[in-house]
């Protein structure tokens, strides 16, 4: 595909590989249906429509493609849990509302190439058995939704969807649903509560396996924009062919986003593991802000743990040997970012260089889990609202250096004791940033604080001996 | 369903607007109920917010119990139940935006429309709006653009690497817009 051009200003770098972000920035590239047939599209869908559902989740599995949203989870694996008895709808929905802080690269497929998704999902959809599928979109891409509705009305108009799909008995209806600006919403159970018309609560698991019992009870299979678009890819080049791109059990490529104090932050696909984090801050991105040097990377959006810039790993290799790896010897893949006690989750690269304070980084991202805890469970609801307000402190020049510990406590009170996955996603930057940079939090700390009568915990204190002295004397 | 206190009121709604919307509950047969996000974002499309009249309107639309459109309204942050400035900037309070001076953006857009900023207050008091009513302000969590932080969006439209100095300027450009469609009517 040598023959494609992009934007002046918005050409990839040349370590890139682009497949899902092919038509991103792409020269004379539009929305439109014709354009996107023009250049070989939905011939995948054909291909698909020719196979048994089940040959196509066979070579989506053979494929090794791993979710991109967050979780990195088999899709093909996924997409087998659906009960072989079952006798009730299946639906398919994908999960467009892109809102882990540090990750954008769904916004643009949804902006630039809808019909790249389009044809993903009802590749995704046959194999799975959906005939009616939903993009739930968040509420801040109002542009997007508008862009995927009419690239839904085109295709019906072509019978790529709808009824009789291409003269084949397959039928699919797309359903653009708008969130309304709910991170929680991200959360599988919580979207399809969502997609219900009810306040966003993560329903427990078990029983509420999607793939089982999802939207109106009916299996239901929830995949990120960016894993149903790599699923045509995998159709166009077959499941082993797909498995060779990138390494082993980490296959394929993924966009990565890298924001934060780098010279050239913006998104960058490339094949997974075939790039250690040191090239793509130095040489992709060009390199830290001059005279800054790395302090700490959050690898894969703000829920994951992050890494301080001149940490040193170990790891052990696949032949059981260890090794010490540095940070930016890290490559970019699932597997080794878990093994460095941290996760590729959704491709999120937030650098920080040596210029920010600790302490604000930590409440920043602690204002947004505060803000964002759909308060259904106690310990997250009070917990996350808690660790921000110690922050709070903490920046504010008040924090004693016992606020330290109790972070941590509380932090380690919300992890595992929540019904989903945001317990864990707000406790672990606390336990991290205190992990790694404990000296520097609680130097921004002071004894002298505990002791000011102004402290709001010594008012709060008094008071409530007071109370309890008025109460005793009254008995 | 419970009788209802206070008789439906007629919403004012264009003929154009009652068929969007019944459009839009019949892609849900499975359950009129999960067509609510959708049916408020069309009545929040209208008229800016979702009144006390929206919610019974859409509750009587969906065969709900007016709790249940109000237990979503009150959710969401996409859902405003008071009026909005005829500008909302919705400012990403995140990270990588914060980090590239989203928080001074918002200080400034505060200082050029005289709005205390001090009267923010997370999920108890999110919108400001300036006397005139010309712009109302509200931090949002992560916009997901932020390589080209700071982000904010302004009604529909999102910005990138809009910057504090730059606000005075964005916010003549719109003026200059609206200007245009005023003079046009």
């Amino acid at each position: 595909m040598d023959s494609i051009r992009y934007i002046a200003g918005k050409e990839p770098h040349p370590r890139e590989r682009r497949m899902i972000f092919r038509n991103v920035d792409r020269e004379g590239w539009d929305t439109r249906f014709a354009t996107y047939v023009a250049d070989g599209g939905y011939l995948e869908l054909r291909k698909a429509l020719a196979m048994k559902p089940a040959e196509v989740t066979a070579e989506v599995r053979t494929s090794g493609l791993r979710g991109r949203g967050g979780a990195g989870f088999p899709t093909g694996v996924k997409w087998t849990f659906i009960p072989p008895d079952n006798t009730k709808p299946v639906y398919l929905i994908c999960n467009a509302d892109e809102s882990e802080p540090g990750t954008f690269k769904d916004r643009y497929i949804l902006h630039q190439d809808p019909h790249q998704l389009l044809e993903g999902m009802a590749i995704a959809a046959y194999a799975v058995g959906a005939r009616k599928a939903f993009i739930y979109i968040r509420e801040e891409f109002p542009d997007a939704a508008r862009i995927l509705e009419e690239a839904i009305d085109e295709a019906v108009r072509e019978n790529i969807l709808g009824e009789n799909i291409l003269g084949t008995e397959f039928s699919l209806e797309i359903i653009v649903h708008r969130g309304a600006g709910a991170y929680i919403c991200g959360e599988e159970t919580g979207l399809i509560e969502s997609l219900e018309g009810k306040r966003p609560y993560p329903r427990i698991k078990p029983p509420y396996f999607p793939a089982a019992l999802g939207l109106w009870m009916c299996p239901t299979i929830v995949n990120n924009v960016e894993t149903l678009c790599h699923v045509k890819h995998v159709i166009a080049m077959g499941g082993s062919e797909y498995a060779a791109v990138g390494t082993r059990n980490n296959s394929g490529t993924r966009i990565l986003c890298v924001s934060g104090d780098v010279v050239k932050p913006g998104y960058y696909e490339i094949e997974v593991g075939r790039m250690t984090l040191g090239e793509l801050i130095d040489d992709v991105c060009g390199g830290m802000r001059p005279g800054r040097a790395l302090k700490a990377v959050i690898p894969g959006g703000s829920s994951s743990k992050v890494l301080r810039g001149d940490e040193t790993f170990t790891i052990r290799t696949p032949d059981g040997a260890s090794s010490g790896l540095a940070l930016r010897d890290i490559p970019l893949d699932f597997d080794t970012l878990a093994a460095c006690g941290s996760m590729a989750g959704s491709g999120g690269v937030i650098v920080i260089d040596d210029s920010r304070s600790i302490s604000w980084v930590l409440n920043n991202i602690n204002a947004f889990y505060a803000h964002e805890s759909c308060g259904q469970c106690t310990p997250c609801r009070e917990g996350a609202l808690w660790m921000r307000k110690i922050t709070d402190r903490v920046v504010e020049g008040r924090g004693t250096p016992t606020d330290i510990d109790t972070l941590l406590s509380i932090a380690g009170q919300i992890e595992g004791r929540t019904i989903c996955a945001f317990g864990e996603a707000c406790a672990w930057p606390t336990q991290s940033f205190i992990h790694k940079f404990r000296d520097e939090l609680t130097g921004a700390t002071s004894e002298d604080n505990a002791a000011k009568a102004s402290n709001p915990e010594a008012v709060a204190q008094r008071r409530y001996l007071a109370e309890a002295a008025a109460a005793g004397s009254a008995r | 369903m419970p009788p209802n206190p206070k008789p439906a009121t007629p919403l004012d709604l264009p003929d154009e607007l009652r068929q969007k919307i019944d459009a839009i509950v019949s892609r849900y047969p499975e359950s009129p109920r999960a067509a609510v996000l959708m049916v408020l974002h069309s009545l929040q499309g209208r008229f800016g917010y979702i009144s006390e009249d929206g919610i019974r309107w859409t509750a009587e639309r969906l065969g709900l119990e007016p709790v249940k459109v109000l237990e979503v309204v009150s959710f969401y942050p996409g859902f405003h139940q008071h009026p909005v400035g005829r500008l909302h900037f919705r400012v990403c309070r995140t990270l990588s935006c914060a980090m590239a001076g989203s928080i001074e953006l918002m200080e400034k857009l505060c200082e050029l429309k005289g709005i205390d900023i001090k009267a923010m207050h997370g999920h108890r008091n999110p919108v400001l709006v300036s006397d005139d009513g010309e712009v109302s302000v509200e931090y949002a969590e992560c916009l997901a653009a932020c390589g080209f932080a700071p982000v904010c969006m302004v009604n529909h439209d999102t910005h990138e690497h809009l910057t504090a100095d730059k606000a005075a300027d964005l916010l003549g450009q719109y003026r200059a817009k609206s200007g245009e469609t005023s003079a046009a009517h």
